[in-house]
């Protein structure tokens, strides 16, 4: 890796502790989703992140509040990392009103204005063009702001990929393209589905600095994610970062993981994002003995109250079913 | 009043709208540097610069779906596509992204984007370049789809479009570019919804857009000269469909005859057909008849081209059928 010291963040207790916390919250919502998807309260597709949360909590850690996030159908964690509380995460998910994008999205499209995240898209690569734009508007209003679009590595073998880091590079745009290499194209193992599988070298074709992260190390995808932050903010155009990480659970709940060995999933949990960083921070003694418990007990609080909230959430009325297909008549765009 | 024609119509309202609004900047293949495949936006690079008349490279998907983000991002970009047949490679941001991110997110975004390409045949451009597709679009919710078939359309829908905080689809027929009409003095923003009476006539009405509304109108002259006078409709927004004025028109005529470049199977014509089945059929004295393209690729020798598309004459035989004369 090539680094530079400044961008190492400062690791107090606090900060280490924020970012072990937002893993966990992320690991035990999404246990709490797989469980409420065997009850039926939650249906469609569900695709859990669990293995991966070191690259959403990592960015996210490393981006600031005025910068734009494009994410794909795998997001609840990358929702959750910028901040989208749980409960409107959850209600969302079960389709309530209450949910953060009015219940129509689901599990695939969180969308938050506040947070300045544009989706949960479901279309390998389709956000790769939107996030392309998002940044055209920012250089263009002279706004200092970077937009951060995360795909799978699935994505790189979709036209909309190569065009998009075309077209970032061709005009010089701040954007972050955070591509989380998993191994698997749903079922496809990587070396099936691409001919070439070192993505830094498609953004190297397009003249896109790219750096390979270890995406099961926190750490080193903050200091990753702030060397890039570094360069796009200087004026240096897009940065690509390939996050090299494992899904432990199946693609969707649908999955009978027909294409894997249980022997790689067991290879890959031992090293778990969460489970490692706790041990080297016990290690470096940079926690307590304590502490994991102190946030298990507030992550299952968290949780207990999101899907409390979920759960008395309202169905939407039948007759509001053609709202939001266009604009109220007198409502202005942003 | 002085004339003009349909390109420096487009030209002028895409000049006006750069003037008008820093946010607006016009993106696709060639609009700056070339002056645009159609040449609607000659000029226009060396008055606002190469940022806000933005040649892009050939990935339709691409700066279609980088129109949609900088329209999230708070600008108003107009995206030209080459032919609507390009724009095939733009269906999954238009029909994915552009029409469903106001519903997906439960109200917190619009997109308004505006997305202008040509359609049609009779440019002998063969069976990549003159397709009508327009129907596709307008099949689907979320998006709004607009054919201007006159200057003073093709001058004042663009702005108003602008103003709209959703994705707006232009269609501009590719033989009406060099077209000449009557431009008022101080002609500006026209509304977008609302379908035109183009003619008055009580006997037939002829329902038609775009490309096909001047063959229509002939169509009507010559038969004004056999004694039958044709209402000719207009349509100018395809979605929404002012159904109001269709049903007005053949409640006082009693039948209709639709005219479109799309094919007839599944085509815009049928949607017309079925409204008016739905809305008016104890107004009808006939069936309502539909004059569409020929189900082949449109192919590249003009008489065969001509044959593929609705000419004039296959419109007065359809009126003459529909109102039981011999012609």
């Amino acid at each position: 890796m090539n680094l530079d010291t400044s961008d190492k963040p400062h690791l107090s207790r606090e900060h280490v502790l924020g970012l072990l916390r937002q893993m966990v919250l992320i690991r035990r919502f999404e246990e709490k989703c797989a469980e409420l998807y065997s009850a039926g309260k939650i249906r469609g597709f569900l695709h859990l992140y669990i293995g991966e949360e070191a690259n959403a909590v990592g960015v996210m850690r490393a981006l600031s509040p005025q910068d734009a996030i494009v994410a794909t159908y795998r997001e609840h964690g990358h929702a959750l990392a910028r901040g989208i509380p749980a409960d409107k995460v959850m209600a969302e998910m079960f389709g309530k009103v209450e949910g953060c994008s009015r219940g129509r999205g689901g599990s695939m499209h969180i969308f938050d204005k506040e947070t300045r995240f544009y989706g949960g898209n479901a279309i390998v690569a389709g956000g790769l063009p939107i996030a392309v734009g998002l940044a055209l508007a920012d250089k263009m209003q002279k706004r200092d702001n970077v937009t951060c679009c995360f795909f799978g590595e699935g994505a790189a073998a979709e036209g909309e990929f190569h065009e998009s880091l075309n077209l970032a590079a061709l005009w010089n745009l701040p954007v972050l393209f955070v591509c989380e290499n998993n191994g698997y194209a749903m079922g496809t193992a990587l070396d099936r589905s691409e001919s070439q599988t070192d993505f830094c070298r498609h953004a190297d074709a397009y003249g896109i600095p790219g750096e390979l992260v270890d995406g099961m190390d926190v750490i080193a995808v903050e200091v990753a994610t702030r060397h890039a932050l570094k360069s796009i903010r200087a004026g240096n155009g897009p940065y690509f970062l390939e996050n090299r990480t494992y899904r432990f659970r199946a693609h969707s709940m649908f999955d009978p993981e027909l294409y894997r060995d249980k022997a790689e999933v067991e290879e890959w949990k031992e090293r778990d994002p969460i489970t490692g960083f706790h041990d080297r921070l016990i290690a470096a003694s940079a926690i307590r003995e304590d502490d994991m418990a102190k946030i298990e007990d507030e992550v299952a609080a968290e949780i207990e109250a999101a899907v409390a909230y979920a759960e008395a959430g309202k169905w939407e009325a039948i007759e509001e079913l053609t709202r939001d297909v266009y604009t109220p008549a007198g409502e202005v765009a942003p | 009043m002085s004339d003009i024609t349909y390109r420096d119509a487009v030209r002028s309202a895409l000049q006006e709208a750069l003037q008008r609004d820093d946010r607006v900047l016009l993106m696709g293949e060639d609009v700056g540097a070339y002056g645009g495949a159609y040449a609607c936006s000659k000029g226009l690079l060396d008055e606002f610069g190469p940022d806000r008349v933005r040649d892009t490279p050939l990935s339709e998907a691409g700066f279609v779906g980088a129109g949609i983000g900088a329209a999230l991002g708070g600008l108003r970009p107009i995206v030209e596509v080459m032919t609507v047949n390009f724009s095939l490679l733009a269906l999954d941001q238009i029909v994915n992204n552009a029409a469903t991110i106001r519903h997906m997110s439960g109200g917190q975004f619009s997109i308004p984007i505006v997305i202008r390409m040509s359609t049609g045949a009779g440019r002998q451009l063969a069976a990549q370049h003159s397709h009508s597709l327009e129907n596709w679009y307008a099949h689907v919710p979320g998006i709004k789809v607009l054919a201007p078939a006159t200057v003073t359309d093709a001058r004042g829908m663009l702005w108003t479009a602008l103003q709209d905080p959703d994705p707006v689809i232009i269609f501009e027929h590719v033989t009406l570019y060099n077209d000449t009409g009557p431009l008022p003095d101080g002609a500006g923003p026209v509304p977008i919804e609302g379908a035109d009476v183009a003619r008055a006539g009580g006997d037939v009405t002829l329902i038609t857009y775009g490309g096909s509304l001047r063959k229509a109108l002939a169509a009507a002259e010559s038969l004004s000269a056999a004694g039958v006078e044709c209402e000719v409709i207009d349509l100018r927004s395809l979605r929404p469909l002012d159904d109001a004025t269709i049903m007005r028109s053949v409640t006082k005529t009693h039948s209709a005859v639709v005219v479109d470049e799309c094919w007839r199977s599944v085509g815009f014509a049928a949607e017309i057909s079925a409204r008016i089945t739905e809305q008016a059929f104890y107004e009808l004295d006939a069936p309502v008849a539909r004059v569409t393209a020929v189900e082949v690729p449109i192919p590249y020798p003009k008489h065969l081209e001509t044959a593929a598309t609705p000419q004039i004459d296959d419109i007065v035989a359809a009126v003459n059928r529909t109102i039981g004369r011999d012609g």
